[in-house]
C-alpha cells in the first residue's frame, strides 16, 4: 500500500479532523511560536498551554531539568488568562485554520467553569480540555485529578457550561493508585473524551547547588521516560471500556510520543488520538514528520485507515506466526 | 521575535579557541536573518537521542555572503560535549536565527562592551555594527582563567580600550569584569554599556550603569528547555513597558532585555507584585 493513501482522518465531536495528531498542553504555546515552524492547519488540532480565569505568573526559576530520555519542569501554569487569550490568542489561531482544542484549569471549580463559559461560541475552539492537575484551593493543595469526587466535580462543572457542541475531554494524572477509576468518575460526570496521561511527579538533585534542580522541587516528567506510562494507562482504560466496566469514550493518547511508530503504538492501545509533547523541544517540525511515519507504518502493515488500528492490541486472537 | 529557520546545517569548520570549540555552519537561509544578539540551538544527537533539549549558543557572526554561521561551544556537560566532537562534513539540527538581538545605538556613540567568557561572542559583531554606524566602542572581556578568555584578540583588532580580567590573575587585572566598569564608562564616556553573559555579573553591569545613568542592555545567559517559547522554562521577572511586571522568556522576549526593567534581586523568587502572582495567602502554603 502507498503511505500516501493512508487516510488518517478521524471523528472529534461533530468535526473531521484531518489527522489525530495534536499537541500536548503547556508544549506549544499558544500556537504562535510554533506556527514559525509548522503550519498549525496541518495538525488534526492544536491543544494549547492551560488558560485560567485570571493571569497567572507560575513558579520560580529554575523551572526546567533534563533527566534521562525525559524533561522535569514546574512552570506552574503561567499564563496571560482567559481575557488575553480569547481577545488576541484564540483569534490569530482561528486566521490560521487552527483547529484549537483548549485546555483549561482554575483553583475553584468555579474557574473552570467560568474559563469554559467564555469558549462558547468562539470560531476555532473544536474541544475543551479540562487539565485537572491544577492545585485545589479548597483542598489547600493536592490537585484535582487525584480523586474521582473533585475529578467529577470538575468535569460536571465544565461540562454543564460549556456547549453541548463542544467535547469536553479530561485530562487524567497517571499518579493515581487506579486510573480506571478516575476515568469512569469523569465520564460519569459527562466527559467526552479523555487525555491521558498527563506528567508524572519526579526530582532530580543538582550537584553543584546541593538542592533540588527546580524551584517548586518535584516537578512534572514528560518524554520518552514516561511513554511505557502513558501506554499502560491508554490500554488500561480502553480494556476498562472494552469489558463494559465504564462508557467507550474516545482516548487521545500522549506521553514521550516522538515518532510514527510511538502513534501507532499508543492506537494499538485503545488511542483514537494521539499528541505530541515534549519532542517539540528538540524538534519543533516533529509533527510533520511524524504524520508522515504514521502512514508510512500503518501502510507497512496494511492498514489503510488510522481508525482500522485503534484498540487492535486488545485482540484476544492468538499472535502472528513467527512472533515470540 | 525572530523568524528562525530549522536545518540539517553542514559542520564545515570546528577549530579550538581556548577552551572552547568553535563550529562554522552552512546555513545560507538563516545567515542573512540574524542581527547582534541573536541565538542558535543545536539538538544532540537526532530523533531517538535520550537528551531532549536543544543546547543554545550565541551565534559569534553571521555571514550572508558565505551563508555561515558560527558558534562558540563551551564544555557544559555530556550535550554539549557530544556537540564539541562535531567535525567538518558533520551535520547538525540547527535552529538560527532566535530572539530578540540588541538594540543599536542611534547614531554615532561611544559603548562599553562587557563580556565574562564565551559571552564576547555576543559582542564582537555589534561592536563592528557599531563602530560601522561612526561609533566607538571599548571592551571589558573577563574569565576564570586565560585559558577562558574569549575574543580578546578580534577586540583588539577594533579598538585599543580593551580591559582584560581574570578571577585568577593569570592574564590580564585580576578580579571581575565589573571591578574597573565604573572607571571605563568614565575612560570613554560611554552613552551605552552592552552585555552578555550569566545573570550574576549582568545584575552588576546593569546596577553600576543604572548608577551611573548610562543605558545598559543585557544577552542574558538562562537554562532554557525549548529555545523557541513554547515552554515558558526561561522567565525572568521583567518590568513591562507598561510598568507591570511579568515573568518574560528570555528565548523569544529576550534574551536582550534594558537592563534597568530586569528585576535581578529577585531571580529566583515569584516577587509578589508580579501579574498574576498568587495571593498572600496561598503563597504561604
Amino acid at each position: 500500500m502507498n503511505p500516501e493513501d493512508v487516510d488518517l482522518t478521524v471523528p472529534f465531536g461533530p468535526h473531521t479532523l484531518p489527522n489525530p495528531l495534536t499537541t500536548a498542553s503547556g508544549c506549544a504555546g499558544y500556537g504562535r511560536e510554533l506556527a514559525r515552524f509548522v503550519p498549525l492547519d496541518e495538525l488534526g488540532s492544536v491543544t494549547t498551554k492551560t488558560i485560567t480565569a485570571r493571569p497567572r505568573a507560575g513558579a520560580a526559576t529554575p523551572r526546567t531539568a533534563e533527566t534521562p530520555s525525559g524533561l522535569l519542569n514546574a512552570i506552574g501554569l503561567q499564563g496571560a488568562g482567559i481575557d488575553v487569550f480569547v481577545r488576541t490568542e484564540l483569534p490569530w489561531l482561528a486566521e490560521r485554520g487552527a483547529r484549537v482544542l483548549v485546555s483549561i484549569a482554575g483553583e475553584r471549580l468555579e474557574e473552570y467553569a467560568e474559563v469554559a463559559a467564555r469558549l462558547n461560541g468562539r470560531p476555532g475552539v473544536i474541544g475543551i480540555e479540562v487539565n485537572l492537575c491544577c492545585p485545589n484551593a479548597a483542598a489547600r493543595g493536592p490537585v484535582f485529578a487525584g480523586n474521582p469526587a473533585t475529578s467529577y466535580d470538575v468535569v460536571r462543572a465544565v461540562r454543564q457550561v460549556a456547549d453541548a457542541d463542544l467535547p469536553v475531554y479530561a485530562k487524567l494524572s497517571p499518579d493515581v493508585t487506579s486510573i480506571t477509576e478516575i476515568a469512569a468518575a469523569c465520564v460519569q460526570a459527562g466527559a467526552d473524551g479523555l487525555s491521558m496521561i498527563n506528567t508524572t511527579q519526579g526530582l532530580a538533585i543538582d550537584l553543584d547547588t546541593l538542592r533540588p534542580a527546580l524551584a517548586s522541587g518535584a516537578g512534572g516528567l514528560s518524554g520518552p521516560a514516561v511513554r511505557p506510562i502513558a501506554v499502560r494507562c491508554v490500554h488500561q482504560v480502553h480494556a476498562a471500556m472494552l469489558a463494559g466496566r465504564m462508557p467507550q469514550v474516545p482516548i487521545i493518547g500522549m506521553g514521550g510520543l516522538r515518532s510514527g511508530r510511538d502513534a501507532l503504538e499508543f492506537a494499538l492501545a485503545g488511542a483514537d488520538g494521539v499528541a505530541v509533547g515534549t519532542t517539540l523541544f528538540h524538534d519543533p517540525a516533529a509533527p510533520l514528520r511524524i504524520l508522515d511515519e504514521l502512514r508510512a507504518e500503518l501502510a507497512a502493515r496494511g492498514f489503510a485507515k488510522f481508525t482500522d488500528v485503534v484498540g487492535l492490541a486488545h485482540r484476544t486472537t492468538p499472535r502472528p506466526e513467527g512472533s515470540p | 521575535m525572530a523568524n528562525p529557520v530549522q536545518s540539517d546545517a553542514e559542520v564545515l569548520a570546528s577549530t579550538a579557541e581556548g577552551t572552547y570549540r568553535r563550529l562554522v555552519l552552512r546555513a545560507p537561509e538563516a545567515a542573512p536573518r540574524v542581527a547582534p544578539g541573536h541565538f542558535a540551538t543545536l539538538a544532540v544527537g537526532g530523533p531517538g537521542s535520550s537528551l531532549l533539549l536543544r543546547r543554545a549558543f550565541h551565534i559569534d557572526r553571521a555571514d550572508p555572503a558565505a551563508g555561515t554561521i558560527e558558534l562558540v561551544l563551551a564544555d557544559h556537560g555530556a550535550g554539549t560535549r557530544e556537540l564539541r566532537r562535531a567535525r567538518a562534513g558533520d551535520r547538525l539540527a540547527l535552529i538560527a536565527p532566535l530572539g530578540t538581538p540588541f538594540p543599536l545605538p542611534e547614531g554615532p556613540v561611544s559603548a562599553l562592551l562587557v563580556a565574562e567568557e564565551y559571552g564576547a561572542a555576543a559582542l564582537l559583531t555589534l561592536a563592528e555594527e557599531i563602530r560601522r554606524a561612526g561609533g566607538q566602542v571599548g571592551f571589558i572581556l573577563g574569565a576564570a582563567g586565560a585559558d577562558r578568555l574569549y575574543g580578546v584578540e578580534r577586540a583588539r583588532a577594533l579598538t585599543q580600550d580593551v580591559l582584560v580580567v581574570t578571577a585568577d590573575g593569570s592574564a590580564g587585572l585580576p578580579g571581575r569584569v565589573t571591578g574597573p566598569l565604573a572607571q571605563a564608562i568614565a575612560a570613554i564616556d560611554a552613552r551605552v554599556v552592552y552585555t552578555a553573559g550569566p545573570a550574576a555579573p549582568a545584575a552588576e553591569t546593569a546596577r553600576i550603569a543604572q548608577e551611573l545613568g548610562v543605558r545598559c542592555w543585557t544577552a542574558v545567559e538562562t537554562p532554557m528547555a525549548c529555545g523557541t517559547g513554547i515552554c515558558m522554562g526561561c522567565v525572568l521577572p521583567v518590568v513591562g513597558a507598561d510598568g507591570v511586571s511579568r515573568f518574560t522568556r528570555c528565548c523569544t522576549d529576550g534574551p536582550v532585555f534594558d537592563g534597568a526593567r530586569v528585576r535581578w534581586s529577585e531571580l529566583g523568587s515569584v516577587p509578589p507584585d508580579l501579574e498574576g502572582a498568587p495571593a498572600a495567602e496561598v503563597a504561604a502554603r
